[in-house]
């Protein structure tokens, strides 16, 4: 029996040394981290015990610049790629010739690098010196002003985060659906269509209803991923997120910790845990609506 | 008779409708293919342009008549594409190839072991699921700086070996195969260890396909850590390579140059995805979590 214990745990060691080194003690560190003031980095000593490191996030402009525009790209970018998806799925869902080959193109951007892509999105978008680049060419195109949307004004900046946010987390919204909306039983879509039951009704009264549990469940995964979006930024706007006023609470984060303005993991454990602190409290307000609307 | 022309219109004013409706979705699927296949299609365009030809052009063209891959040379030669290349697949193979040494022993001792504590344990062990990466990067780079390990591949490797999630996976796998196997395995006397290598792994390889593949595009794709941990460009994995050629590389207005190493960058992953498509998506929709 006891040999029986050993070897157990035995094969559970190097999971539990990986783990315990780099995710509960980290886990633990970092609420340390966030309550020691003034921290040297250099001789690793502190100064004192106390709230100043939330209250110093809490005041710096950086980080409300950086929570703002993360909430701006959570409100956009959640309800649209998930709404979009929700339409492109059922497109998908509703013929047959040639859907495989859309899935598979659809799928792509899930499997290339988002640092690299972003690339090819910000020479897309961006206004030089002697190109306006292509999609400013196509807004002249149709008799609008061009605008440089990698160095100009804010919104446009912002537009081109978000349309980037879009592209990049679709696939797997689109994968999700699909495969929900194919495991809806045919026997309800034919008890309909022999009562004569409009597409409209059909889709609002039994296929959304259906699938409620998925979209509930791309609406949580996607207000996650949206609060910690980061390198969709980089990837558009370089590394000096803050000059470009285009910081994430995450980009934020590792800045205080690391580069030009880092060196600060007490700012950067606070920013941290402001930033958990906050896609909870988002998630059980989500939870607690779903109980109304997901029908399970 | 006027009863059959009824249903003769009837029936042709379905089938119109049929077609309205049919022409609106593909022209919405289309649609969309073309924004997701676009930037791709600009990629592979731009970086067989000549540098010349390329800054001529105000309006840019949509064909090129006169491809050049003097870019991809340019690619690997002026800046260390190749050595990013090198060094991304190092991390991937070895992260890969440790973690799942690491998860199939624990979904081992999950799913075949009986000691004490185990269902505490792996209650404990799913509840880690949820701490985000973000939280525990902080101390995880004090760590590794502190054993002086930034600027090596250890650093790079060992915080990201371990995933509860493919253990959980792995573990429920391991669980569907009939307990008789392992009994008559214990009555001829094979090792643990061995009924594992010998009837586990085999019969659950789809499962460690899907794992390995996910762990791949994870890692190949990989940008925060390995930015936080290296700073010397020789140890700099594609992402940080594509962002150090974007930052000071080939000069900053060599697009095509930069275009063909993203190109570069991006076919390993396509090719691994066109390859093994249904695994890979089967394998998201059960574990993916971009999104």
């Amino acid at each position: 029996m006891d040999n029986k214990n050993t070897k157990g745990w035995l094969y559970l060691l190097p999971a539990f040394l990986f783990l315990g080194a780099f995710l509960i003690y980290p886990l633990i560190d970092v609420f340390v981290y966030s309550f020691e003031e003034g921290y040297n980095s250099a001789s690793q000593t502190f100064s004192g015990t106390g709230l100043y490191n939330y209250s110093y996030v809490l005041h710096d402009p950086y980080f409300l610049r950086a929570v703002q525009n993360t909430l701006i790209l959570v409100v956009i970018t959640v309800p649209l790629s998930t709404g979009l998806a929700l339409l492109i799925s059922v497109a998908l869902s509703s013929v047959k010739p040639l859907r495989d080959l859309f899935q598979t193109i659809y799928f792509l951007p899930y499997v290339t690098n988002t640092l690299a892509v972003g690339l090819v999105f910000m020479i897309l978008f961006k206004k030089t010196a002697y190109s306006d680049g292509l999609v400013n060419l196509l807004i002249q195109g149709f008799g609008g002003n061009s605008v440089d949307f990698i160095g100009g004004p804010y919104w446009a900046k912002m537009f081109v985060l978000c349309f980037y946010t879009v592209w990049v987390v679709m696939p797997f919204k689109i994968l999700i659906l699909t495969s929900a909306l194919a495991s809806v039983n045919p026997i309800y879509y034919n008890a309909a269509r022999v009562d004569g039951t409009p597409k409209w009704r059909i889709f609002t009264k039994i296929t959304l209803p259906m699938i409620s549990p998925m979209i509930f469940y791309l609406v949580i995964t996607g207000f996650i991923g949206a609060f910690k979006a980061y390198s969709d930024a980089v990837a558009l706007f370089g590394t000096d997120l803050n000059a470009a006023e285009m910081n994430t609470i995450v980009g934020y984060v590792y800045d205080m910790l690391y580069g030009n303005s880092g060196g600060y993991p007490s700012y950067a454990s606070a920013a941290a845990i402001i930033l958990f602190s906050i896609v909870l409290t988002i998630t059980c307000i989500n939870l607690l609506v779903s109980r109304k609307h997901v029908h399970y | 008779m006027d009863r059959t022309k009824d249903y003769l219109k009837i029936e042709k004013r379905a089938r119109t409708g049929r077609l309205i409706s049919n022409i609106v979705i593909y022209t919405l699927l289309a649609l969309w293919g073309l924004i997701v296949l676009f930037p791709f299609y600009w990629m592979l365009l731009t970086s067989v342009k000549s540098y010349g030809s390329y800054n001529a052009e105000h309006v840019p063209s949509f064909i090129t008549l006169s491809p050049t891959l003097q870019n991809y040379v340019d690619a690997f030669t002026t800046v260390s594409l190749g050595k990013y290349l090198l060094n991304t697949l190092i991390f991937t193979l070895s992260t890969t190839a440790v973690m799942l040494v690491v998860i199939t022993l624990a979904a081992f001792a999950f799913a075949r072991l009986d000691f004490k504590g185990k269902n505490l344990v792996f209650t404990l062990f799913l509840s880690l699921m949820m701490i985000p990466n973000e939280l525990v990067v902080i101390t995880n780079f004090t760590t590794i700086t502190n054993l002086g390990m930034r600027n090596t591949f250890l650093g790079l490797i060992l915080p990201s070996v371990t995933s509860v999630f493919y253990i959980y996976l792995l573990k429920e796998n391991f669980a569907q195969i009939p307990d008789e196997l392992y009994y008559a395995a214990k009555v001829d006397g094979t090792s643990d260890l061995r009924y594992l290598r010998r009837v586990m792994i085999p019969i659950c390889r789809p499962t460690l396909i899907t794992i390995i593949i996910l762990k791949i595009i994870e890692c190949w794709n990989s940008y925060v850590w390995p930015r936080l941990i290296t700073d010397n460009p020789d140890y700099y994995l594609v992402s940080n390579g594509i962002q150090e050629i974007r930052e000071n590389g080939f000069g900053r207005e060599n697009i095509p140059a930069m275009m063909a190493a993203v190109v570069v960058i991006s076919v390993p992953l396509i090719v691994l995805f066109l390859v093994f498509r249904r695994k890979v998506m089967a394998g998201v929709a059960r574990g993916g979590t971009k999104g």
